[in-house]
Formats: C-alpha cells, sequence, structure tokens
C-alpha cells in the first residue's frame, strides 16, 4: 500500500519529462499528456484513498532512497501520507485536472502552449512532492519546483515588461521563504542530529522532550517555518505579491493564485503542527499574522476596482482565517475551507471575464444613486483616510521593499571598487589563499573564530554586487561564483570539512558556473549593443537554447535540486553550529540573494521587450 | 487665463492631445472605427508613415510576412509585377522587384514620442513610470470604477481633482510622500503650466513633454479623454478631465522626484540639448516604399478577382414570384446565411440595409434604469421604446456576489458555495449551456413583451415615447426604397436583426450589431415590421406612390450569429394562411442556419466540419457558450467588400464571408439620393470595421488588445494585463488572428458620373474615398465596364485575371479549406 504513494509522484514527473520532447505545433498530443498524467492522478487517488479510508486511515511514512550521506548527515527522500496530504493532494488534482481540460481549448494557438502545459506540469509535481513530502529536506525539493515554477508562468508572456518584473518580485518574496525553510532545517538539524521526518514529529514524548530543553530553539524553528508559510501564502507582510501574479493566462492565475499556490503556506502549517503545538508563543504568533491579514485583506479587498485584484485580496484574508484556524488546533475545519476557498476562487477567476456582462447588466436595472455621506467630519476625516491607505495597499507593496532592497540599494556605491579586474586579480588569489591555509597549513587561534563569518560577509558582499551590478552580466555571474567559493571557504574555518563535501558542493558550482559564463560571452559576442544589467534585452527569441541552458546553470548555481550544489548547500548549513547565529544568517542571506541575483541576470539578458528589433512590442506598461 | 499666447498654450495642446488619443468607448460601448482616426485627411500610405514615425506604430505586415504570402502564391505575381510597375515605370522595375523580393532591410522600432521623458532615466537615473504609473492607475479606476469594488470611491459628481483634494483634506494620510505636492494641490494653484515649469522649465518642451507622457499610457488617457467628451459612456456617470489627469500626474512625478532627490532637482529642460520636433515627419524610407506596393500587391490580389467575378454579366432576375422575402443586416456575417437561405429555396429573396433598418430610438427593457441607444452611434435619436410584460426574469448567479469578498461572509460562503463551485465548473466543462452570466442575445428584449411603438403623446425625457404615423411612414419608406424593394413584394416579409452569445467575453458588444450601437438587433426588427404592417402606414406610403399590398406581413426576427439560431416575433398576428406559410419558412431558415454553422465551423479548430450536420450544429451552439473558448464566433475577420448593388449582381459568385452588402437598386434611384445615405453610412462603419481590423491585426501590441488570455477586467469599462497596466483598447489577437489586413473595397452599381457627383455631396464620406481609407469601384450597368476611383475619377479596370474557377458546390470547399476560399464563380 505504501508504495501506491509513489505514483502520485512519478506520474506527473513522467508526465513532464515526455511533455518535454514534444514538438510545440502538436497541440493535442502536449494537451493529452497533460490530460492523461494529472487525470491518471486523480484517479489513482480516487481508487487509493477509499481503500486507505477504509484501512482505518493509518499515517504512512514510506523512506525511499538516500540521496547523500555523510558522517551524521544523511539526506534521503522521505514520503509521508496523512489526512492533510490527502485533502490537499485531492483538491489539487481535480482542480489541476479541470484546469488543464479548460486550458486545451482557452490556450489554443497561443504561443507558448508547449511551456504552458510544460509549466503547469512541473508545478503540479512540485505540488504534489510538497504534500506528500515525509521530512522537510524533499519538501525542500518541491517548495523551490514551486517557486520557479510561479516565476515562469507569471513570467509566461515573457516579452513584456509588467510580467517579467512581477515575476521577479514575486520570486524575490518566494525566495525569502525559502530561507525561513533552510534555517528551519539547519537548526532542526541541530535539534534532531538527524534529517527529522514528519512522522517523527507526531510522536508526543519525543518533541516534548527535545522542546523542553531546547525551547529556544524551538520558538526559532517555528518562527522560520511561519514566514516561510506566510512569504508562500501571500500573509502579512507579504501581501502585496499575489494581486501582482496575475499577469499569465487567466487559468494559471485561477488555479496557482487563486487556490493551490498560495494555500501552501496553509499546508506547512497544518503539515508541521505537532512541533509548535506546545510552544504558545508560535500559537500566538500565528494568530496575529492571519489575523492582520485577514482584516488587511479585506479591507483592501473591498476598494479594488479590478476583478483579479480583487478576488486576490478577498482569497488572502480567508487564508489568513485558515491560519487562525490552524493555530486553534481547528483542522478538519481548516481543511474543508482551504478546499472551499480553493474551488471558489478558482471558478471565480475562471469566469472573471463575465462579470463584464454580469454586473453592466444588474447595473442597468439596479442602479440606486449614492447612500448618505458621513456627517460627521472626524468620521469623514477617518473615512477618507482608511480609503486612500487601502488604495495604497496599506504600504505592504513596498514594506519588503523598504526592509530589505533598499539598503541592498544602498551598498551599490560602497561596492562601486569592486570592477572586474578586482575581483578577478584579488579576490580570486585571495580565495585561493585561503583554500591553501584551509586545507594545508591551517590557521590557529583567534583568528580561525572569526575567519568563518568574515569569509561569509565577503561572500555577502560578493551576491550583493552581483545583484546591485548594472553594466557587466558577466562581472555579476562570476561575483555569484566567487560567493560561493568563500562560503565553502568558510565553512571550512569551521569545520574540519573533508574534499569529498567540499566537492560535492563546489562540483555543482563550477560546472554551472562555466557553462553560465559560456552562455553570456556568446551572446555577448553575438549582440554588439551589449547586455547591460540596466535593461531588459528580450533576447530569448533570438537564442531560445542559449536562454534555456543558461537558465539551467542559473539553476544550479542557486543550488536547486538539479546539481550537487543543492545538496552541498545543505551540508554547508549542517556545519554552521548552533551557536554561530550570525554565521547562518549570512550565509542564508548570500543563499537568498544569490538566487535572486541569478534570476535577474536571466531576466535582464533574455526577458522583456527587445527594443532593437521591429517585432510588434507591448508599450512598457500595458 | 493668460493674457499673452506663450510658446504653450494649453488649451491647444490639450486639444491636440485628445484628437491623437485612442478613441475607444467603455466596453458596454464598445463599436468599432478607425483606429488612426486622427490621421484621416491625409492619404492612407501618408497616413500610417506619420503615424509610424511619430507614434511608432507598426502600420503593415512585415517584410518577411508579404514574402511569406508571395511564396504562398497568396499574392500574384502579376499583380505585383503590375504594382511595382504603375509606382516605379517599366525601366526601374527589375531594380525594384528585388529589391522587394530579396533585399535585406534593417527594420528597426523608432518612434518620436517618449523621447524627451526618456531623459529621465538617462540623466537622473529615475524610472518615472515605474513609480508613477501603479498608483496614478490605481486612483484613476478606483474613481471611475462601475461596480466592481465593494467601497466604491468616497466622493461623487464633483470632479477628479477636486475630490482627491477634498480625500486629502483628512490630514491623517496622503496621496503624496512629499509636502510640495500636496501644497501645490491643496493651495489650487496646480496649473499644467506652472507645473511643468517646475518639472521641464523650457516652455518650449512643454508641448512634447505632454505627448510623452500621455502616451506612455494611450489606454488610460484615452478612455479619459472619451468619458470627458462622451459621459454616457459610463452608466454611473463620472466627470473627469483630460486636464485633471495630467495635472495629477505631473503632480505625482514631482511628488516622485522630491522624494528621491529632495527639492534639490535641475528641471528636466536643463539638461536635454537639442530634441526633433514630434510632428515634423522625415521622407518615406525605401523599406516603406517597398512595404507599400506589397501592401498594394495583397490587396490587388484579392480584388482583381473580385471585380473580375463582378465583371461577369450578371444574372437575369428571375420574374418568378417570390415566397418570401428578407431583410438582414449589411454584416458580413449575414452575407453567408443569406447565401443559404437563397440556395435552400430559390423562390427566396434577401436583402441588405444596415441593421437598425433606419428606425433610431432609445430602449427601455422594462424595469431597467437606463436607456439604451437603437441605432448606429453617431446618431441621436428623439425616440423612445419601451418593453412592457416581459415574461421572462433576469437569473442571479450567487457566485457572482461580492459578499464572498468579505470576511465574514466570504467564510461562510467558501465552504458552502465553494464546493458548489467545483461542480459547476465541472458542468461548464463537460456539458457547456446558458448561464447568468452569459451575454445572451435573445435576452436583450423578451419575445413575449409588448413595445410601446405608436406615439401617444407622452414625452419622457425630451423624448417621444414611439413614433407618429408620419415619422413612421418616413422611415419605412426609405429603407424600402434604399435597398430597392418597390414592387414584387412577396407574402411574407421577414426583417431580421441579429444578435451575438457569449461568454466570458468582455469584447461582447463588438459581437452585436454595430449599427445598433453594439446591441443585438431585436427591437429594430420588430419596431420596423410594426410599423410597416401599421395600415394607416401602407395608406400614407401609397400616397407616395410605394403601394405594399394589403396581404403582404412583415415579420421581425432575429437571428443569433455565434448560435446560429433565429427567434421571430409577433407570430401570432399572422393569418392562418400565413401561418402555414410561415411553418414552410422556418424549415428553410433552420436548414440554412445549419448550413451556415457548418460553413463558419471550417474555422473552427475544435469542431470537425465534416461530421453530420445537425450534431455540429449543436457543438457550434455549446462553442457559444463555453467559458474556456476565447472565439465564440470569429466576428468580422477576413471582411474586405462592401458591395453596393442589386442581389444579382453577386448571385452566382461565392464571397466567402468577406463582403458586407447593402441592397440597393439603381434604377429606383437615379439621382443617387439613397446612394448617398448608404455611403454616408457605410463608409464610415464598414470602413471602421474594417480598419480597426486593419489596425489591430498589423500592430497587435500598440494597436490592438494583445492576447486577451491574461485580460483583468478594470471597472467595468476596459481590460488590461494583469492588475497594474495600462488599459488596452483595439481588438484582442483572438479576434484577428485569420484577418488579412487589406483596406475594404466599396464596389457600387450605377452610372460613374452619378456616383462621382454623389461622393463628392458630403465631404466627410468623400475622405474615406479620396484619402484611400476605402477603395470604390463602380460596375456600370449600362457598358457592364468596371471603373475604379483613383485620384478623385473613375477609370476603366482590367481585371488581370482572364478566368474564375466554376464550382457546382461549394461543399468540397468549405469542408477542406482552412484559409480564405477564392472568389469562386458558383452555379
Amino acid at each position: 500500500m505504501e508504495n501506491f504513494v509513489h505514483l502520485f509522484v512519478i506520474l506527473p514527473l513522467a508526465g513532464f519529462v515526455i511533455s518535454l520532447f514534444i514538438p510545440g505545433k502538436r497541440e493535442s498530443i502536449i494537451s493529452n499528456i497533460t490530460f492523461g498524467t494529472v487525470g491518471g492522478t486523480l484517479l489513482a487517488g480516487m481508487i487509493f484513498i477509499p481503500v486507505w479510508v477504509l484501512r482505518q486511515v493509518p499515517e504512512l511514512n514510506i523512506r525511499d532512497i538516500s540521496l547523500y550521506t555523510a558522517p551524521g548527515y544523511d539526506f534521503f527522500i522521505d514520503f509521508y501520507f496523512d489526512k492533510v496530504s490527502a485533502v490537499y493532494l485531492m483538491v489539487g488534482a481535480i482542480l489541476t485536472f479541470l484546469v488543464t481540460i479548460y486550458s486545451r481549448y482557452y490556450l489554443h494557438r497561443e504561443s507558448g502552449y508547449k511551456r504552458f502545459f510544460n509549466t503547469v506540469l512541473f508545478f503540479y509535481l512540485g505540488f504534489n512532492i510538497t504534500v506528500l513530502a515525509g521530512n522537510f529536506e524533499t519538501l525542500f525539493i518541491g517548495w523551490e519546483i514551486l517557486g520557479l515554477s510561479s516565476f515562469l508562468l507569471i513570467a509566461f508572456y515573457r516579452k513584456r515588461y509588467l510580467p517579467v518584473k512581477n515575476a521577479l518580485k514575486v520570486f524575490t518574496i518566494y525566495r525569502i521563504g525559502d530561507v525561513g525553510i533552510l534555517l528551519a532545517m539547519w537548526m532542526s538539524h541541530h535539534l534532531w542530529h538527524e534529517n527529522v521526518t514528519f512522522m517523527k514529529l507526531n510522536n508526543y514524548e519525543l518533541v516534548h522532550e527535545v522542546l523542553q530543553s531546547h525551547s529556544a530553539i524551538g520558538i526559532f524553528i517555528s518562527v522560520m517555518i511561519v514566514i516561510a508559510a506566510a512569504a508562500k501564502s501571500a500573509q502579512f507582510p507579504f501581501s502585496a505579491w499575489l494581486p501582482r501574479a496575475m499577469e499569465g493566462p487567466t487559468p494559471s492565475s485561477a488555479i496557482f493564485y487563486g487556490s493551490l499556490s498560495v494555500h501552501i503556506g496553509a499546508f506547512l502549517l497544518l503539515r508541521t503542527f505537532p512541533f509548535w503545538e506546545h510552544q504558545p508563543v508560535v500559537h500566538v504568533f500565528i494568530v496575529v499574522v492571519g489575523l492582520i491579514t485577514a482584516v488587511l485583506g479585506s479591507v483592501i479587498a473591498r476598494v479594488q476596482s479590478t476583478v483579479k485584484s480583487q478576488i486576490a485580496y478577498a482569497s488572502m484574508a480567508q487564508i489568513g482565517i485558515i491560519f487562525i484556524e490552524i493555530a486553534a488546533g481547528w483542522h478538519t475545519l481548516a481543511l474543508i475551507h482551504f478546499a472551499g476557498n480553493s474551488f471558489l476562487r478558482t471558478y471565480q477567476l475562471l469566469t472573471s471575464p463575465s462579470v463584464v456582462t454580469y454586473l453592466i447588466r444588474e447595473q442597468f436595472y439596479n442602479y440606486m444613486p449614492r447612500r448618505k455621506y458621513h456627517e460627521n467630519a472626524f468620521m469623514k476625516r477617518l473615512n477618507h483616510a482608511v480609503y486612500l491607505l487601502s488604495i495604497k495597499e496599506w504600504h505592504m507593496d513596498s514594506v519588503v521593499f523598504t526592509f530589505f532592497f533598499k539598503p541592498l540599494k544602498k551598498m551599490r556605491t560602497v561596492l562601486r571598487f569592486l570592477t572586474l579586474k578586482n575581483v578577478l586579480y584579488v579576490f580570486v588569489p585571495m580565495c585561493l589563499v585561503g583554500f591553501d591555509l584551509a586545507y594545508f597549513n591551517g590557521v590557529e587561534g583567534a583568528l580561525k573564530q572569526y575567519l568563518p563569518a568574515i569569509l561569509a560577509a565577503i561572500a555577502l558582499l560578493m551576491v550583493i554586487k552581483s545583484y546591485n551590478e548594472r553594466t557587466s552580466s558577466r562581472l555579476a555571474w562570476l561575483c555569484i561564483v566567487i560567493a560561493h567559493f568563500f562560503i565553502d571557504l568558510g565553512i571550512s574555518f569551521n569545520y574540519h570539512f573533508d574534499g569529498r563535501e567540499t566537492f560535492v558542493y563546489l562540483s555543482g558550482v563550477v560546472v554551472s558556473g562555466i557553462i553560465g559564463y559560456i552562455c553570456l560571452h556568446r551572446v555577448k559576442a553575438m549582440e554588439h549593443h551589449g547586455i547591460g544589467l540596466n535593461q531588459f534585452h528580450g533576447l530569448v527569441s533570438q537564442y531560445p537554447r542559449t536562454a534555456f541552458i543558461f537558465l539551467m546553470s542559473c539553476l544550479g548555481l542557486a543550488g536547486f535540486p538539479i546539481t550537487t550544489t543543492f545538496f552541498g548547500e545543505d551540508v554547508i548549513l549542517t556545519h554552521v553550529h548552533e551557536d554561530q547565529l550570525i554565521l547562518a544568517v549570512l550565509v542564508a542571506l548570500t543563499f537568498i540573494i544569490n538566487g535572486i541575483a541569478l534570476i535577474r541576470i536571466y531576466a535582464r539578458v533574455f526577458l522583456g521587450a527587445n527594443p532593437r528589433t521591429y517585432h510588434e512590442q507591448a508599450d512598457l506598461t500595458s | 487665463m493668460e493674457s499673452i499666447k506663450g510658446l504653450f498654450d494649453e488649451h491647444d495642446v490639450l486639444h491636440k492631445l485628445k484628437h491623437y488619443l485612442p478613441a475607444q468607448a467603455s466596453l458596454k460601448d464598445f463599436v468599432h472605427h478607425n483606429t488612426l482616426h486622427a490621421f484621416q485627411h491625409l492619404k492612407f500610405h501618408e497616413a500610417l508613415h506619420q503615424a509610424s514615425q511619430i507614434f511608432g506604430y507598426k502600420t503593415y505586415l512585415s517584410l518577411a510576412e508579404f514574402r511569406n504570402l508571395y511564396q504562398e502564391g497568396k499574392i500574384r505575381e502579376d499583380v505585383l509585377d503590375r504594382t511595382i510597375k504603375q509606382k516605379k515605370g517599366e525601366s526601374k522595375f527589375p531594380e525594384w522587384k528585388e529589391k522587394l523580393l530579396q533585399h535585406g532591410y534593417n527594420a528597426m522600432a523608432a518612434s518620436r514620442v517618449g523621447h524627451l521623458r526618456a531623459q529621465w532615466k538617462a540623466n537622473y537615473m529615475i524610472n518615472l513610470d515605474k513609480v508613477v504609473h501603479p498608483f496614478l492607475y490605481r486612483l484613476l479606476s478606483a474613481y471611475l470604477d462601475q461596480g466592481i469594488s465593494i467601497w466604491a470611491f468616497p466622493i461623487e459628481r464633483k470632479g477628479f481633482l477636486t475630490s482627491l483634494r477634498e480625500i486629502e483634506q483628512n490630514e491623517i494620510v496622503s496621496i503624496f510622500k512629499t509636502s510640495r505636492p500636496r501644497n501645490l494641490l491643496m493651495e489650487g494653484q496646480c496649473t499644467i503650466k506652472g507645473l511643468l515649469q517646475i518639472l521641464v522649465g523650457e516652455e518650449a518642451l512643454f508641448e512634447q513633454y505632454l505627448f510623452d507622457q500621455q502616451f506612455s499610457h494611450p489606454g488610460w488617457s484615452g478612455i479619459v479623454s472619451v468619458i470627458e467628451q462622451q459621459p454616457e459612456t459610463l452608466l454611473d456617470s463620472k466627470t473627469i478631465t483630460l486636464h485633471d489627469l495630467i495635472c495629477l500626474e505631473l503632480l505625482l512625478e514631482i511628488d516622485a522626484l522630491d522624494n528621491k532627490f529632495g527639492r534639490d532637482w535641475q528641471p528636466l529642460g536643463t539638461q536635454v540639448q537639442s530634441l526633433e520636433p514630434l510632428f515634423q515627419v522625415e521622407p518615406f524610407t525605401e523599406l516603406e516604399e517597398v512595404l507599400i506596393m506589397w501592401q498594394e500587391a495583397f490587396e490587388w490580389s484579392y480584388y482583381d478577382d473580385v471585380l473580375k467575378s463582378i465583371s461577369l454579366p450578371s444574372a437575369r432576375e428571375s420574374d418568378h414570384r417570390k415566397r418570401f422575402q428578407a431583410l438582414f443586416c449589411i454584416d458580413d456575417r449575414e452575407y453567408s446565411l443569406r447565401r443559404y437561405i437563397e440556395r435552400t429555396d430559390p423562390d427566396a429573396e434577401t436583402f441588405g440595409t444596415p441593421g437598425f433598418f433606419g428606425v433610431e430610438f432609445f430602449f427601455q427593457p422594462e424595469h431597467s434604469k437606463f436607456y439604451t441607444k437603437a441605432c448606429p452611434a453617431p446618431v441621436t435619436p428623439a425616440h423612445l421604446i419601451r418593453e412592457e410584460a416581459r415574461r421572462n426574469s433576469r437569473q442571479r448567479d450567487p457566485h457572482y456576489t461580492k459578499r464572498s469578498h468579505l470576511p465574514l461572509q466570504g467564510w461562510l460562503i467558501t465552504q458552502t458555495l465553494g464546493f458548489w463551485s467545483a461542480l459547476k465548473l465541472f458542468l461548464n466543462i463537460f456539458k457547456p449551456s446558458v448561464t447568468p452570466a452569459t451575454s445572451y442575445s435573445f435576452q436583450h428584449m423578451d419575445k413575449h413583451s409588448r413595445l410601446s411603438i405608436e406615439y401617444k403623446g407622452e414625452e419622457v425625457d425630451g423624448l417621444k415615447v414611439g413614433f407618429t404615423v408620419e415619422e413612421m411612414a418616413r422611415r419605412v419608406g426609405n429603407t424600402l426604397r434604399s435597398i430597392g424593394l418597390v414592387k414584387d413584394f412577396a407574402s411574407i416579409i421577414y426583417v431580421v436583426g441579429h444578435g451575438a452569445s457569449s461568454v466570458n467575453n468582455t469584447h461582447y458588444a463588438g459581437y452585436d450589431c454595430g449599427a445598433c450601437c453594439g446591441r443585438p438587433g431585436a427591437v429594430n426588427a420588430r419596431v420596423f415590421s410594426y410599423m410597416a404592417n401599421l395600415p394607416a402606414v401602407r395608406e400614407r406610403l401609397q400616397k407616395d406612390g410605394l403601394d405594399i399590398p394589403q396581404e403582404v406581413v412583415f415579420i421581425g426576427a432575429m437571428h443569433d450569429t455565434t448560435r446560429d439560431e433565429i427567434e421571430f416575433y409577433d407570430e401570432e398576428k399572422l393569418t392562418s394562411g400565413q401561418k402555414d406559410n410561415h411553418h414552410i419558412n422556418e424549415v428553410v431558415f433552420g436548414k440554412a442556419l445549419s448550413l451556415n454553422a457548418k460553413e463558419r465551423s471550417r474555422r473552427f479548430d475544435t469542431v470537425n466540419t465534416k461530421k453530420p450536420i445537425r450534431k455540429l450544429h449543436e457543438e457550434v451552439k455549446k462553442r457559444s457558450v463555453s467559458l474556456f473558448e476565447p472565439r465564440p464566433e470569429l466576428n468580422h475577420a477576413t471582411n474586405s467588400l462592401c458591395i453596393v448593388g442589386r442581389g444579382v449582381l453577386t448571385k452566382n459568385v461565392f464571397l466567402d464571408r468577406r463582403a458586407f452588402m447593402n441592397s440597393y437598386d439603381y434604377r429606383v434611384d437615379p439621382e443617387g439620393k439613397h446612394l448617398l445615405s448608404i455611403l454616408n453610412a457605410a463608409a464610415p462603419v464598414c470602413g471602421g470595421i474594417n480598419l480597426e481590423y486593419y489596425f489591430s491585426r498589423v500592430d497587435n501590441e500598440k494597436l490592438g488588445a494583445g492576447t486577451k488570455l491574461p485580460h483583468n477586467v478594470m471597472g467595468l469599462f476596459g481590460v488590461a494585463n494583469g492588475v497594474d497596466g495600462d488599459l488596452r483598447p483595439g481588438l484582442p489577437s483572438q479576434m484577428v488572428e485569420v484577418h488579412d489586413p487589406i483596406r475594404l473595397m466599396f464596389v457600387v452599381e450605377h452610372y460613374p458620373e452619378v456616383v462621382l457627383k454623389t461622393i463628392k455631396l458630403n465631404p466627410a464620406t468623400y475622405e474615406w474615398f479620396i484619402n484611400e481609407w476605402v477603395y470604390l469601384a463602380v460596375k456600370d450597368p449600362g457598358s457592364e465596364k468596371i471603373y475604379r476611383f483613383v485620384d478623385g475619377q473613375f477609370r476603366e479596370y482590367q481585371p488581370l485575371r482572364a478566368s474564375l474557377q466554376k464550382v457546382g458546390d461549394t461543399n468540397s470547399f468549405i469542408e477542406n479549406y482552412l484559409e480564405n476560399i477564392p472568389v469562386l464563380i458558383t452555379d
């Protein structure tokens, strides 16, 4: 029975891989493959779940292969199936199935038909992995797939400015959520001294015993989890990304941002509930986040004058309530609420163009001139203030920007000294010397204590430089590669790293680094005007293959689960001790910004409008 | 007020801006018009050249597309050669032909608009649009919203800037981030000129700055300018002016700059050296000349065949007594149905005339709070027709309730209705049907309702309720004479309006009858029939020499062009003998409708045209109400002709679905009086449709609405991509993708000298022809020769094509052709 669970991952995976190889013109084959795999998964669910229910809903844990092992470290794939997985799996299957059929006609003749279905299948794969994951590591794989496929779907109209800009914005917020998970994984590794499974978290005595002696750590982990969940579910203060994600074709907005994708945060809370169940502070934290979102979300929804943003805000307000329900322990209610909200918002978004007909007709027959106004001067002022504030989305769009990205951008001038030459002639030798010291000569004393943090700080500076770089895309690229080396170096002073781990980590970096550099170099050689990063170049239609390869190398460098760097990043973190919070934060920040900077390079060079061709072009803000 | 006119005259510049901005009204009033109306005083190619240089529009297909069409044989070599020779002479022919076919050109998108404001980014490192636009759009759409928001804009009917001032008075939250723009707004000193002084400084640059600024979001500026000029385009009326929009935008720009640099920044004018004036235009480039030749060759590759077919001797008019006659709209979508009716029953005769049938009025459905116009958009009617005793009532759909967006009610609704919506979605995907969300043509007027057609002395809002006998007779007489139906009346004459049904379609108004202002034409058909049946009207007409026998009866009807269904009105008035006839005719209509559905289906990828006809028709109907179908019908796509003449002129010609057909008998109208009114209406309506398709097709991104799949409804009046984009006027790509962008050709059957005299009578109409926005050809009924209107005169045209393909049955073409079907001669 356990092995049946694999089917829910294997089917979408197979469908995704096969769909990659179908020529783009063969619309019906592509949509049939999607139809088949999603329909097959749905059917499998409909057979499996009744059987599972008849067997008294046992909680299943399926331990799969270890992908990477090191002393004290075992990265293994693990699946877990319980009530929560069952509901998410079925709602996901039903909605994806319906939307797939919907889209096979709706997207007919749209350029990017194949890309759309590829991405939908990829998303679906990520969704199923996430909801079936049995440990943080497996969940993280699915989580990353969700983030990437969201980026690709929002930027579906990749030659337009706004979709690309908003896709970057969403990816950025997701990335912040990712780090929540990374840090939670890091700390929980130290807490449990192993890669703990969710099954184990259900063991009340065990969790209770561990947490009693490490309550601060417990709270840290929980807070990280809540941050990750809040980012993914568009909760306060991350809310503003959700309406902006509505840039792709309506069905994709409907299924992802109306329903499945935004409810993943709630899933994460349900899944980790046994862990924070006995930490009252965390409950309060979640309730506060949920409540603020429910209140602000619905106030903002009231003033929205566009259909899709109204649905987005209304949906996130409901998710805020779901958060509260989860914190209160009403899980069955939360699951029903999740399913109902998903179905309703999907339907509302799919029929959103119809509101013109429907509401204009309503207005035609029922129009009433406005009701009375506030007489009281203070009430009137307050009313106007709240209205205006809601139009401004309570500044939520700028909150993350102001506190996170503005400081980063401020560092631009400081980092001006980092030029291609400096990086090559100063930092590369520095790095080499560092390796020499780390592996062959050894450093002792006080220096050794501070070196890891210093080196990690240098790595952070490198990625910030890359993020801020406006002219040379190759310099930006190089900075990221070097940052990885500094991270590795820093950790090798921290812990006696053997060469094998360094190899695992850096081999992915080196391979993707070289391939990516070649891609940039080739494109630059063909385009005489340069590929500076201060504007979008939209070269994807000229160099589709290079663009794809470059995207893959970006992913490799960002620690996406396609190269060994993925394990490397995880291993690196386990070697940061639990009392080295600063080092952990530095490393984590480096990882976040590194991902953002990479996707930014990809977007700037390959996406957006190409200003130099006589193709039809949308105006910048349309 | 300024006493001395400076370099910058605000009034002039605003006027000029409004002239160039898109003129599309709100979605519910979607009516086709020439997208480049601002350039219509120029010759077609000159206009396109200027529009492209100034605003960066793409105005022709690309060179590669033309060459491809040539490869596929859709541009004929003989026509191409003739075009090049006409333009460049024999001697330069080989050189230019090589240029057209081989030469490589470097085509770069260039526009003059936007250069000045680009300096913000270049010299100040600030992306003003990115900072200002999203918030500006939000404010605008919140202010103009027609009913999406739950909490509407708190101040009404005070004007945009005044309302903002009132909101700003709250003293708690400000629109702006800095104090200077706030003070400027509150102290009421914000004139456009004063603000430009701060931002730009150099007065000579003001005009260009405003053009740059407003054309960075032509959609929003366009709708504001339209609402300023025709406030009735919004039901919940809003006071707004382009002036207010510009003021706010300038203030927000100052705010963004102050926020970034403090007060300490130099106006833009100090950073700009010399700039080429916006409206100074360079001469034609060689590439443009090449494209013009390609364009004309493309057009004449088709017109040559059409004129060849028209030049053949017309079919003889049969003197059979007709069993029934039917009046249809001139709409190209009705042409194919008319063909099938006449083929199914050779004793049937059909006519085409603009679908409001010459009766113009406002219509008020029962219980409605507003009137809707039921005539062409430029006409302002003085009559009102009210609907009474409606039987079917409107249905509601709880899924559209805004309550689901409120937190607590939403909590309940998601957990109850939420599950219901999964089921509804399932049903809608597997078994689509008409729902309350469908824009359903037959719902516009209830079949069983009564209409107040006769004037009984009542007047409302300055409108006469109904028409007097005199007014009716004049309208009925004019319409019948203009189509040449003055004798040989059949015993039943149908008057068929048309409408369309679709769902999930924001452009639904563009699918209905353009001559009825984007509404279904059922009311007009019914009103016309009523008038024509009234004995008093018949009497009046008889006095004017139009004798309609007593046994003749007119029946109103409406054809749904997406579903290919028909509904007849007031059938109970038929005598039993007429009823029997009517039942036979209904069968004819039914057959013709199914055949029409079949012909349409050849363009639908999801319908197999070879299916049994009954099943096929069902599928076409289903398609019209499918949520997931972005192309319920293809509308006016491929339109390219407007034929004004007798039915026999094209009786044996198969013109696919590409022609507007206006019936007209030159013998009834030797002076061209009716011809003038036909052309006055047809040139802007058909020409407007054709050019809107043309421009939306050649530059779907700038002049069209782009793909409709990511569209988001803004305030119920427009669509944008995503939540913070510019509005997208024009047609979505799904509507125009099969359209061949060629200009419309009018073919008139009359004597050239009469036509020439007639078209010169109305300068507005003449502009269409003399500036070549539409072509004009004439068939001289005496000599049967074809003349083409060139440079103000008619010249004889000799078709290059020696003979056209003759077919007995067009069915094999319909089943096997996906592209446009060539001009065929049928037996």
